[in-house]
């Protein structure tokens, strides 16, 4: 026997029913084929033996109803009327199969359908604009991905890279004349070639001392005095040729000398104040030339 | 022929280093001319068994002849004061693993590719660039400063806020007004992490990931902001085919002559599929030294997918995509 009231009284207001919902101000009815979704005396479907309900599958909106006779069959409780697509056609199908049922059911059903409609009308307008596509992140992968960037990071020595490059265009030129920076090269065949003379003053000096004798002055002897004895030894008579080479290769000693203690000096300044030196030693350039010839002469002997 | 019955002999015996010795001090009372002879062969012998090792038993003071013992005791004494040589460390570009796809400088067909394919147009100087930055939906504010960050660094770049306009709306529009580059800035929980670049006539559609992106402000020690100037452009490691491509793309970012007064650059660097992006100014204290300062935002990127043709996720064809488990297998590989 179907008797609503004892239903209702046992899983109603403050009772338990496995469906209910309840919240601080409102109980909600999880049986899905409850119509408003409340729970409520005349929404309930359990306590109400003869009910309706519209629910949508697939798009589609079927009309499902529950009459007190079918009651005993729960398998055939239920019976199932497809709605027509049309809004329209729908509702009037509604008032058709629900006459003569209370009131309530049939306006809530009605307002069901017509919810239901617009939803479906939002879905089809969302699927034609841009879809966002949620791609899930692997925590696994994001951390061994941040490690290897801090990696290269490391391994790539950006400031490096990018310093080396730009020195690397300034050189090929593609900076044209707006760095004015061209002693570079200059100042570097000048130090080779004070490297070799300075190589091959200390070779002739080996050379000289295994056979030849020198005069050697002091190495606060200024050259102006040189001259006076230059004459002197030119008086004496000795043979001018090894006196001469003599002569020159204190001289040289002599330059070497004082091309040393410019260069010590040039050094302890720091480098932009080579400029200075550098002219000075392109003075002593010509005595250099002078003193190519010799070491070709000494250099083929060995 | 007493010397050539000791030969054999010694040949024979060669073990015994003792037998040797005492044998060739009885023939150093005879002629200097065997002594020679034997000399000659022993050095041989002494060649061959020093490429062999010698008997655990022989030691440097065995060997008679005093100046043959110094010999061999400086020649220990050097082996064992010259340290091994200096190895080269293994690092993981030394130990990569060859791609095919290495592009050679002087092969012809990249160089036939390059003339032909879509980035022909700007490298012949036919058009010039033209950048639409846009974000996705809805961009919080770091994701904005970002955008506007990136429009005043590439010259002739346009910030527009995007609607929810769809993309493939949005790409004819921007054909028709002139632009050739759409990038648009993918937001993620208020922070900027992917990056679509499209070639706008009918161009490749790079997606990349960006991560550490750094703005202005939080940069140390960086200088004011950059001047209209076009800056240089350097792109560093872009070795296989692929990574040529995608360094073209960057290089058409920019204008084509690049400003030397305003002296900014922009730097795109690959390790190990990584790209760094920096913005530098930079000022030459002499021929060996160049300072550099960082202005400018910077971000990395890790390409995702390169597709042919302007953006079009579902039909469109993809030249390379990122596939974790078939590239992500091995340490030493890199794609770019």
């Amino acid at each position: 026997m179907q008797h609503d009231d004892v239903i209702w009284d046992l899983i109603g207001n403050k009772s338990f029913c496995s469906y209910k919902v309840k919240t601080k101000t409102q109980q909600f009815c999880r049986n899905e084929y409850n119509i408003t979704g409340l729970c409520n005396r005349s929404s309930c479907p359990l306590a109400n033996s003869q009910y309706a309900t519209v629910r949508e599958e697939k798009g589609l909106c079927y009309l499902y109803m529950k009459v007190i006779e079918r009651a005993a069959f729960p398998a055939r409780m239920w019976e199932k009327v497809k709605l027509d697509r049309n809004y329209a056609k729908a509702l009037e199908q509604i008032d058709e199969n629900l006459i003569y049922w209370p009131r309530f059911i049939r306006h809530k059903c009605k307002q069901r359908l017509t919810k239901i409609t617009q939803y479906l009308i939002r879905i089809r307008k969302l699927t034609l604009k841009r879809q966002r596509k949620l791609v899930p992140l692997s925590r696994k992968v994001e951390r061994r991905e941040k490690r290897r960037e801090e990696k290269a990071l490391i391994a790539a020595q950006l400031e490096n890279a990018i310093e080396k490059e730009l020195l690397d265009r300034l050189k090929q030129g593609t900076y044209g004349d707006i760095y004015n920076f061209p002693i570079h090269a200059f100042d570097k065949a000048m130090e080779k070639q004070e490297e070799e003379t300075e190589s091959e003053e200390e070779e002739e000096e080996d050379e000289e001392e295994s056979g030849t004798r020198e005069f050697v002055a002091e190495e606060e002897f200024e050259e102006s005095d040189l001259s006076d004895f230059e004459d002197m030894n030119n008086l004496k008579g000795s043979s001018d040729e090894e006196e001469d080479a003599e002569e020159q290769s204190s001289e040289e000693e002599e330059t070497e000398e004082e091309l040393e203690e410019e260069k010590t000096k040039a050094k302890s300044k720091g480098k932009t104040p080579l400029k200075g030196p550098v002219r000075k030693k392109r003075a002593y350039v010509e005595i250099e030339y002078e003193q190519e010839t010799e070491p070709a002469q000494k250099s083929k002997a060995t | 022929m007493d010397s050539t019955k000791v030969t054999t002999s010694e040949s024979v015996s060669k073990k015994k280093g003792k037998t040797k010795k005492l044998k060739q001090k009885i023939k150093t009372d005879e002629a200097p001319v065997q002594e020679m002879e034997q000399a000659e062969i022993e050095v041989t012998e002494n060649k061959s068994e020093s490429g062999a090792c010698f008997p655990p038993t022989f030691s440097v003071s065995e060997i008679k002849n005093k100046q043959r013992r110094h010999a061999m005791f400086l020649k220990l004494k050097e082996e064992k004061r010259k340290a091994p040589p200096k190895e080269v460390p293994k690092t993981i570009e030394n130990q990569r693993i060859y791609d095919e796809t290495t592009v050679n400088p002087e092969d012809e067909e990249v160089a036939f590719d390059e003339g032909t394919d879509e980035f022909s147009a700007y490298f012949n100087r036919l058009t010039n660039p033209k950048v639409l930055i846009t974000t996705s939906d809805r961009p919080r504010g770091r994701t904005v400063r970002f955008c506007e960050q990136l429009a005043t660094m590439i010259p002739h770049a346009h910030v527009y806020y995007r609607r929810g306009l769809a993309l493939k709306r949005v790409i004819p529009q921007c054909i028709s007004r002139g632009f050739t580059y759409l990038m648009v800035i993918n937001e993620d929980r208020k922070v900027p992490n992917g990056l679509v670049l499209c070639h706008l006539p009918d161009g490749p559609t790079a997606h990349f990931k960006v991560s550490s992106v750094r703005l202005r402000k939080e940069m140390k020690r960086r200088g004011k902001d950059p001047t209209e100037h076009v800056p240089e452009v350097i792109l560093n490691n872009f070795t296989t085919r692929l990574g040529h491509s995608i360094g073209r793309m960057f290089a058409a970012l920019f204008p084509h002559d690049p400003q030397f007064v305003g002296r900014q650059v922009a730097t795109f660097h690959n390790q190990r599929d990584f790209i760094f992006f920096r913005f530098h100014r930079y000022i030459f204290k002499n021929e060996k030294k160049v300072g550099i300062q960082e202005l400018g935002p910077r971000f990395t990127l890790k390409l995702r997918s390169l597709q042919k043709g302007t953006f079009d996720s579902k039909f469109g064809e993809y030249e390379w995509v990122h596939k974790r488990h078939e590239m992500d297998s091995s340490r030493r590989k890199f794609h770019l």
